[in-house]
This record gives structure tokens, sequence and C-alpha cells, in this order.
């Protein structure tokens, strides 16, 4: 607590230096005409590689500390138990929450013909955010966990994150205020449903009483069933809402752009938008299938995550139809390529998620390595892919550039990406269907066969393969970031006017 | 500026907005997405009326046949009972030498004892029973409180200096370094030691340290330094160690000084007689059953 009130103060102090300076004193107009607030979206875009890359290390990290487990052995900052959350949060929330803020005020703004509102309150949300990461970080290295996944932070970290979403709120909703479009673009349905639904989810799963005023440590508001249905309610619409509804608002924005192509289904992205909120946030039950949970809930879990799979995939035919006229781009253009491949897995994934919610199937993958390869095939591929294809097409743009530095640097990147990820992905249903069948081996005469020690003894060569997929992947962010760097290199920032008129 | 147009490859029109130059067509939902979203509604439906699904006031919908996970698993669990009772029961009856006397009972034993000791000893005798420094090896013939079939069912019963059980076997050494033996006296014990368990040793120290042997170490370890039973005191001169891999003067010495003390849980608290029975079966099985 006395490390975050220092971090919390130096970032008071720099802040009140930067005010007195003379910020905010960035020209909102330039010679009478409106033009975009892309500083923040620049910055946004820079620091979500730089997340990326420090989230997949740490993956790389506790996939080896899996295989090899006295590898960091008496470093107690670095235990798995710590760095665990870490990466967790660096992958979802500072690269996946980066991202969808950076081209949630990029699309905003462009599809709306407007600047973002609020004057310079989306610098507050972008610097706001990177506080609440590092708050985050450090405090897990720390020791400070509330023990809730995807929301390990503590009480006092978790109302800054409050205070932070309310501003991006109101920056967002704002700009769509004083659009200049007669209607919102469907991107921008998504990315507010995400925000709304993120505030109500964050403010209920962190109900909590903190043990003293100047103390870390709290304890949650609800207890035994209650507690537990709290924190998947929340932990799976974090993924509904966050790595779903999010991300496919950058999808609505990001594949017609670069395919050049009209968006497939405007009936399409209605129907599967209300369906898909209206049914995301029943599904949270199924990651407590056979609990001490009331059946009724589970029932209710199942059957929502049963109905939920065609609202899913409305979402990747609209992506992928999208493309028809202009598949020839996938031979040539590997930003493309990112784009639909990571539609294809948000495809897979969303079939494999209602599957593993099915009582008689989850009995079986509950617990096991598979929900690991699951979440990744989701998380690597749709939302690692979507995110890195988008930015490849937008950095360039943001720096006065046409195109990346390196076309070939990225047609890399897509294989290397891939390549993990299927080995990762396979890796984890071997062993997480062998560890899921190992546990349930009854010999003839009605004794179990294998003792919990001998299946994680068999998972070992998975594991290691595991952290080769992971390293593969990490490998294809640094070859992001060097190429990246390369494009910005002596550039200048670039100031771009909204236009009068819709571009024809 | 709502200006519908015909999309050229596709020959659909379009809504007629543009956002930044991104447009929509105006393409029918794909038939078979609704055909298959409307089946997973009407199976969602279906399946909420069979099983306990819908929140009422102050209870639920429990289902048309009111079937429930809890009765499930219990069901499931006295079928696995019910196949297995014939020869729990004939366990639960018998004393363990009569187990293992009787083929079918020792080989249903071995078995179930396998099985629990996967799940309860494992964490410190090892997946093979073969101990690590400070468990004992279970598969080799050096017991420290007997290895006879009733010893072990009753060290499993009791355990070894459990703190919720009374019966449980309990000796404690005593610290030497307590004011009991100087330094050099210690040394020259180590040295004794090293040499009755047949390691290299300085003879003058361990000729010295045979009188102190005699004196303060015999009562539990025996004149001849074979432990005795009773006391859970071990056999010095089999060059089996519990506290290290190899005897060094060092680790004897500092052994000698503050002892350690190894503790065994009692599992009559956690597991039924029958299991413990076969546990003593299946431990006797290993190699070193007496």
């Amino acid at each position: 607590m006395a490390i975050h009130a220092v971090i919390g103060a130096l970032a008071a102090v720099v802040t009140i230096l930067y005010w007195a300076r003379g910020y905010p004193g960035r020209a909102q107009t330039v010679g009478g005409q409106e033009v975009y607030l892309d500083g923040v979206v620049r910055w946004g875009a820079l620091i979500t590689v730089f997340w990326g890359i420090v989230g997949f290390l740490v993956g790389v990290i506790v996939a080896l500390q899996l295989a090899f487990p006295t590898m960091l052995n008496g470093i107690e900052w670095l235990n798995f138990g710590r760095l665990r959350p870490l990466h967790t949060s660096a992958v979802i929330f500072a690269f996946g929450g980066n991202a969808l803020i950076a081209t949630s005020f990029y699309v905003v703004q462009r599809t709306n013909r407007t600047r973002l509102a609020l004057g310079n309150l989306a610098w507050f949300v972008f610097w706001g955010y990177q506080l609440f990461i590092v708050l985050a970080a450090t405090g897990y290295l720390l020791g400070f966990s509330q023990g809730r996944e995807y929301a390990e932070p503590e009480w006092y970290v978790d109302l800054w994150l409050t205070v932070v979403w309310v501003a991006y709120f109101l920056v967002f909703f704002g700009t769509l205020l004083k659009r200049r479009e007669s209607h919102i673009y469907v991107a921008n349905w998504f990315y507010l449903s995400f925000i709304v639904t993120i505030a109500m989810l964050h403010l209920v799963n962190n109900a909590a009483v903190p043990v003293s005023f100047m103390g870390a440590k709290s304890y949650s508001a609800m207890s035994g069933v209650q507690d537990a249905m709290t924190q998947w309610w929340y932990g799976h619409n974090a993924v509904g809402f966050f790595l779903t509804a999010g991300f496919l608002g950058m999808m609505y924005y990001f594949v017609p752009k670069r395919a050049e192509r009209p968006v497939y289904s405007y009936r399409l992205s209605i129907v599967h938008f209300w369906a898909l909120i209206f049914l995301y946030i029943w599904a949270g039950p199924h990651h407590l299938h056979y609990t001490a949970l009331p059946d009724w809930a589970q029932t209710l879990g199942m059957i929502m995550s049963i109905v939920l799979w065609m609202p899913s995939w409305g979402g990747m035919i609209n992506g992928l139809m999208t493309l028809s006229g202009a598949w020839d781009k996938i031979r040539t253009d590997p930003i493309i390529r990112f784009l639909v491949m990571s539609v294809a897995f948000y495809g897979m994934s969303t079939f494999e998620g209602p599957m593993m919610s099915i009582k008689a199937v989850n009995s079986l993958s509950h617990f096991t390595d598979w929900t690991i390869g699951h979440v990744h095939s989701g998380a690597l591929g749709w939302v690692g892919m979507i995110t890195m294809g988008s930015l490849y097409h937008l950095i360039p743009r943001l720096f006065g550039k046409t195109e990346m530095y390196s076309t070939k640097m990225i047609s890399w990147h897509f294989w290397l990406a891939t390549l993990g990820i299927v080995v990762y992905a396979s890796a984890m249903w071997v062993s997480g269907i062998m560890q899921g069948l190992m546990w349930r081996e009854y010999d003839p005469q009605g004794f179990l066969v294998y003792s919990f020690a001998e299946t994680v003894q068999a998972m070992h060569p998975y594991y290691v393969l595991r952290a080769l997929g992971g390293a593969f992947f990490l490998v294809g962010g640094l070859l992001m970031a060097w190429n990246v760097w390369q494009t910005i290199k002596g550039t200048k920032a670039v100031t771009v006017a909204v236009p009068a008129a819709a571009a024809a | 500026m709502s200006k519908r147009e015909r999309d050229e490859i596709s020959g659909t029109e379009t809504t007629g907005h543009s956002w930044d130059g991104l447009k929509e067509l105006n393409t029918p939902l794909p038939r078979w997405w609704v055909w298959t979203f409307y089946a997973t509604i009407i199976w969602a439906i279906g399946y909420s009326i069979v099983y306990p699904s819908w929140p009422l006031l102050t209870t639920n919908f429990k289902g048309l046949w009111g079937w429930s996970s809890r009765a499930d698993v219990s069901r499931s669990m006295a079928d696995a009972q019910t196949a297995q009772k014939e020869w729990v029961d004939k366990i639960a009856a018998a004393d363990v030498d009569a187990i293992n006397a009787d083929e079918n009972l020792r080989n249903f034993a071995i078995a179930g004892g396998a099985a629990a000791f996967k799940v309860n000893c494992v964490q410190c005798h090892g997946s093979g029973a073969a101990g690590a420094v400070g468990y004992p090896n279970l598969n080799d013939n050096d017991w420290l409180w007997g290895g006879k079939l009733a010893d072990i069912y009753t060290t499993i019963q009791h355990g070894i200096r459990s703190t919720d059980d009374s019966t449980t076997r309990d000796s404690a050494m005593p610290a030497f370094a307590d004011g009991v033996l100087d330094a050099t006296q210690t040394d020259q014990v180590a040295n004794y030691v090293l040499k009755i368990s047949g390691n290299e040793a300085d003879e003058a120290a361990a000729t010295a340290g045979a009188q102190l042997f005699t004196d303060n170490c015999a009562s539990c370890h025996g004149a001849d330094g074979k432990g005795m039973r009773d006391f859970g005191a071990p056999n010095l001169t089999d060059g089996i160690w519990l506290r290290f891999d190899a005897p060094t003067k060092e680790n004897l010495v500092a052994q000698i000084g503050k002892p350690h003390h190894g503790l065994m849980p009692a599992w009559a608290a956690k597991l039924d007689d029958a299991t413990i029975k076969q546990l003593a079966v299946y431990v006797h099985s290993l190699g070193g059953g007496e």
C-alpha cells in the first residue's frame, strides 16, 4: 500500500506539473476547421503493442513455470500465484483494454464525423487507465489480490478504475451525442455495450468492505455460493463484453475498411447484436456446473450458452461474408489474413464454448487444460489477431504513412502467431482431455487408477509444447514492435480535419 | 445523403448509409442461421421443462422428473458402494492377518489400498512409496515402528506424534545440544555412529564415542545401535537413513544436537476401518512386510 501511495502521488505531481506548464493547450481546430483528436489514439496504439509484449512474455514465463515448477524458486515476487494474474491482466486489460480504448476513440470519431467530446478528458482516460494497470500489476507482484479471477486488484485500485471508466463512458457517449451522421454505425453499438456492461460488472463484482482505510485488504460483500456466482457472472461477461462485444466493434470497422467492401448484412448485425447482449449475461453459471450452485441456475446457464451459439456466429458470418468479392486479397495482404484468421478463431471458439457448457461435456472438461486451450484460442486467435490486424492498418495512417514499413514482416508475424496458436491449442486439447479421462479412470474393482501427481507427470510434455507455442506468439509480437518502430521512426504527428460531408 | 445503391459484386442493395466510407448491404438473415437459432431456442425451452430451471418466488421449477444433481451423485456413490459391498464387508469383519491369508480378499485389499494410497499418502511417501528425506521409504524392510501387518495397521490408524490422537505412536529424541553433550562429545558420538554404520570415521574419536553412546543413546537405539521399535528408534547400522541420503559427520552432529521428528496423521479420524485395513495390506505387500 505504501508503494502504491508513492506511485499515486508521483502520478498526481506529474499531472499538476503538466497542467502548470500550459497543458491542455492542444488545438481543437486548425484554420477554423475542427480536427480529430488522434494523439490519444496514437499513444493508445503504441502502448497496446508494448503491453502486448509484456503480457505474452509473462505468459511464456508462467507456461514454463508449469512445465518446470522449481524454475524461479525462492523469488516470492515471481511465484506462479503472483505472475498468473499479472499475465491475465496484462493481456486482457493492458493489451486488450488499450486496444479497445484506442480503436474506439478512432472509430467513434471517424464514423460520426466529429471530434471526441469533452475536451481533453480522453487524455485523462488514457493516462488514468495506464495508472490503473501499473497499480494492478505492481499490486500482484507485491502480493495484493482480492482473489477474484480477472478482478484481482484491491478496492482502492477498483475505485480508481471506476473514475476512469466513467470518464471513458462520458467521452464515448458524448461523442455519439454530437455526431454528424444521422445513424449510429454498428461498431459503436458494440463499443457502447462493452463500456456500459463492464461498468455494471465491475461495480457489482468488486463490492467489498476494506479492512481499514489505510490498508490494502478487503473482504467481498458477498459470501458462499452467491460470491461464486457473482464472480462468474462477472468472469464470463468479461469474456462476453470485454473480449467479444468490444472486439466485434473493432471487427465491424476494420474488416470492411480493409476489405473495401460493404458489411454483409445490416439486419444480421442488428439481430445478432441484441441477441448476443441479451444472452451473454445469463451464461456465467456454466462455470459452476456440478457445484453447490442450485441446479436451476446451472440449467439456465447451460441453455442460454447453447442459444448463444448462433448470435455469436452472426458476427463471424458478417465478418467473413463481408470479404465476398475481396477474397483475392488474402493472397496479397497479410493484414486481411490476420483479420480473416481472427474471425475464423472467433467462430471456432464460439462453437467450442457452447459445447463445453453442456453439462455432460463439462463433467469431462471442467478444471482441465481444455478450458485453458479454449480461452487461448479465443484470446490469441480472436482478440490477439483482430487487434494486430487492426493496428497494422491503423498505425501507418496515424503517422502519415500509407502502409507499414515491412509487409513481409507482417506475413512472418501472421504465420508465427498462427503456428503458435495451433501448437498451443492442440497441446491443451490433448492434455486436457487426457487429464479429464485420467481423473475418472476406474479399475474393474471400482477403484481410482491414477493419483493427481501421475496426471501432472503425464501432462509435462504438453506443458513444454504449450510454452513453445506461446514463445512463437511472443516472437511474432516482437517482430510487430520492430516493424512499428521502423514505420513511425522520424514521422511527425499528423492532424486530420473532420470532413464536411460523408466521403462518398 | 441516404441513398440506396446496388453493390455490383453481390447484386444486393445497400441500406443507403455511409460512415467514413463504410456501407452496409441489405442482405436478409441467412436462412440456415435463423433456423438453427430457432432450433436452439426450442431445444432450450424443452430442456428447461425437463430439468429444474426457472426460479419462482420461494423455490424453483423442479423439472418434469424432479431430477437433481445432488440425488444423481448420491445414487452413483451408492451404486459404487453396492458394487464393492461384498468385499468391503468381508474386509471390515476380518482382521488384517486373515485378509492377507485369503487370496481374493488380499487382491481386493491391495487394489483398494493402492487407490487410497494415491489419494492420501503419496504427498509424503511419494507415488512409488519410496519416501523422501524425512519421509520413510515403505518398500524396504527397515521399519521404525514395526513391519508386521498389525504394526502397520496400528501406525496408519493412530499416526505418529499425531496431535489429535491420544494413542498415537509417540517418542522424542532429546536435544543433546541442550547441555547434555558438549561439542567435542557430540563429535565423538557422531564418529562412533559413522563407524558402526560402516562409514569412514576418525578412529580415536569413535572409540571415545563408544562409551558416550552406551551412556546416552543405547537406551533407545540399543547397545548395538540396531534400534528399538518400541520407541520408533531407528537402526543406525543398516545404511538406511531418514534425515539425509548419506550420513556425514556434520549432519549427524546436527541431528544429535537438535533432532528433527517426523509426524504422521492419525487416519482413523479420516478414513473408515476397511480402507485403513486395505492400506495396511497394500503397504505390507510393497516388499518389506514382515
